[in-house]
């Protein structure tokens, strides 16, 4: 079963073309990285997954199901974490959580042992009560990442959900998202432009001004380019490109 | 996708809505003040040059300040609502319009939802005004009070899905300023809300033809007659119908196919 299928997908804003015929799925239960420099599309191509609007032409399957025909069984297989922070600084992370929850149709007490549980794994509990306001860019992220994960999502889309965290931050988002895919069986679409998130075994999308130029494991692509490394292939790829 | 889910999310969107309206105290003293200060200063000013004949729903010639409770409240209602769609830009601008978009719920619902929890959260501080006018000997009928609570539920309805619709037009915070400017003061001042249609009428024919059409004079006059225990069912009719074609237009407006937004691209993120 795929969690992810992107079919053919085109989008443009006006006459500027931001993807062009993207295809690539994405295996139930695994990690996937969609790496592109800043403006190749990962946004965009974000935004369609989670049907904020469609795309021009080309297909979208969450677990099988069309975002244009079941966009309601899609969604709900969904936990999504933007670029843009989401969460409401005004309220306290009880109160995000509870939101989101009721967003998607949980009980109250169901609600509360989903969140204390995706908020322990982060160390996060002893700050249910806090307001957003008072945690630092890395909490606000693991909190968001929790919030996420509260309806027990299939499927975890997180577009550059490290951007502007120190080292360490970024490490333990990504060693959670990572465990997530391992332990729970949960698959996830991580979209980045660092390339030191990337490792060998990982499914590799490589974007590049809205044209796909690799998907398949990351070890491949520094053998397609003779390059010593995926930095090197990286580099190779989007310059032959432009 | 059952009823209980509709429920728990519309109660989970209103319950969001009034603890960010009760965090926000200085907007919530701007809108109870703001309509104080028409009441307080503006009407006795202009009580004195203003002659009211009788007409309806008034049953004896009235004090300029009981004709100018109801275009107050409607200003309320108004100021609310835009109020509500500013944010919502700014939700959509910061992100946080997003969590509410890709929930597992019809984009119709998500926008109702929101809709009816910011005027249900308005209607509250409506009452506070009407109790208040009251020191302005503006003391309309007591069951006036409860008569009156589903004409501002439609009015607040009506208001707020034209501000849903100027939300999803507006693409930055900074051009709402703009929008306030050539859309909200004119329908305020356009409208009976201030003057009755025949003092329009005689200072500019073209004007009073602007109120008749205007949809806040036919929310502000089903208002004024529904305080007053009097259906206005040409008010009750426009208003009805203006909501339904501004909701029904803020949808396609945000919807995922056809909305603008996915014509548009998104500030400086790819």
């Amino acid at each position: 079963m795929k969690a992810l299928e992107i079919d053919r997908v085109s989008h443009r804003f006006g006459a500027r073309t931001v993807l062009s015929e993207v295809s690539f799925e994405v295996a139930a239960g695994g990690f996937a990285v969609l790496l592109g420099r800043n403006g190749a599309g990962k946004t965009t191509l974000m935004s369609l997954i989670a049907r904020l609007y469609h795309p021009r032409t080309g297909e979208i399957r969450v677990f099988g199901a069309s975002l244009r025909a079941r966009p309601i069984v899609a969604l709900s297989r969904l936990g999504v974490v933007f670029q843009l922070p989401t969460l409401d600084v005004h309220l306290s992370v009880r109160e995000n959580m509870r939101y989101q929850a009721a967003l998607y149709g949980l009980s109250r007490p169901k609600a509360e042992e989903s969140g204390r549980v995706e908020l322990s794994r982060f160390g996060l509990l002893d700050r249910l009560d806090d307001p957003v306001r008072a945690l630092s860019n890395g909490l606000r992220r693991q909190a968001e990442i929790a919030r996420a994960l509260l309806h027990q999502p299939q499927l975890l889309l997180l577009d550059e959900p490290t951007v502007g965290l120190d080292l360490p931050a970024r490490r333990a988002i990504l060693a959670h998202v990572r465990a997530l895919c391992r332990e729970r069986g949960i698959a996830a679409l991580w979209a980045t432009h660092l390339m030191d998130e990337v490792e060998d075994d990982d499914a590799l999308v490589l974007l590049h001004e809205g044209k796909m130029l690799h998907a398949g494991p990351a070890r491949e692509l520094a053998g397609r380019t003779g390059a010593g490394s995926l930095s090197d292939a990286f580099l190779t790829l989007t310059r032959e490109a432009a | 996708m059952s009823a209980r889910h509709y429920r728990r999310a519309a109660a989970g969107i209103a319950r969001r809505e009034l603890l960010r309206m009760f965090k926000q105290k200085g907007r919530l003293a701007a809108a109870l003040v703001r309509p104080l200060i028409w009441l307080a200063i503006f009407a006795a000013g202009f009580r004195t040059v203003l002659g009211l004949s009788i007409m309806p729903p008034y049953q004896t010639y009235v004090l300029y300040e009981v004709y100018i409770v109801p275009g107050l409240v409607g200003m309320m209602l108004l100021f609310y609502a835009m109020q509500s769609s500013l944010s919502m830009v700014y939700d959509r601008e910061m992100g946080s319009m997003r969590t509410l978009l890709v929930a597992p719920l019809p984009r119709w619902f998500l926008l109702g939802a929101r809709l009816l929890a910011n005027t249900l959260a308005a209607i509250p501080l409506v009452y506070v005004f009407l109790f208040a006018a009251r020191l302005w000997e503006v003391r309309p009928p007591w069951p006036g009070y409860v008569a009156i609570f589903p004409a501002l539920l439609l009015a607040g309805l009506m208001l707020g899905a034209f501000g849903l619709l100027l939300s999803s037009f507006v693409r930055q915070l900074e051009n709402f300023a703009g929008v306030m400017n050539f859309a909200i003061v004119p329908m305020f001042f356009a409208s009976t809300a201030l003057y009755p249609l025949w003092r329009l009428s005689d200072a500019s024919p073209w004007l009073a033809w602007v109120a008749v059409f205007n949809p806040f004079t036919h929310a502000v006059e089903m208002i004024r007659f529904a305080l007053y225990l009097r259906l206005e069912p040409a008010a009750l009719a426009m208003t009805a119908a203006s909501a339904l074609v501004f909701f029904g237009l803020a949808v396609l407006a945000y919807d995922p196919g056809r909305g603008l937004w996915s014509r548009r691209e998104p500030g400086g993120f790819t």
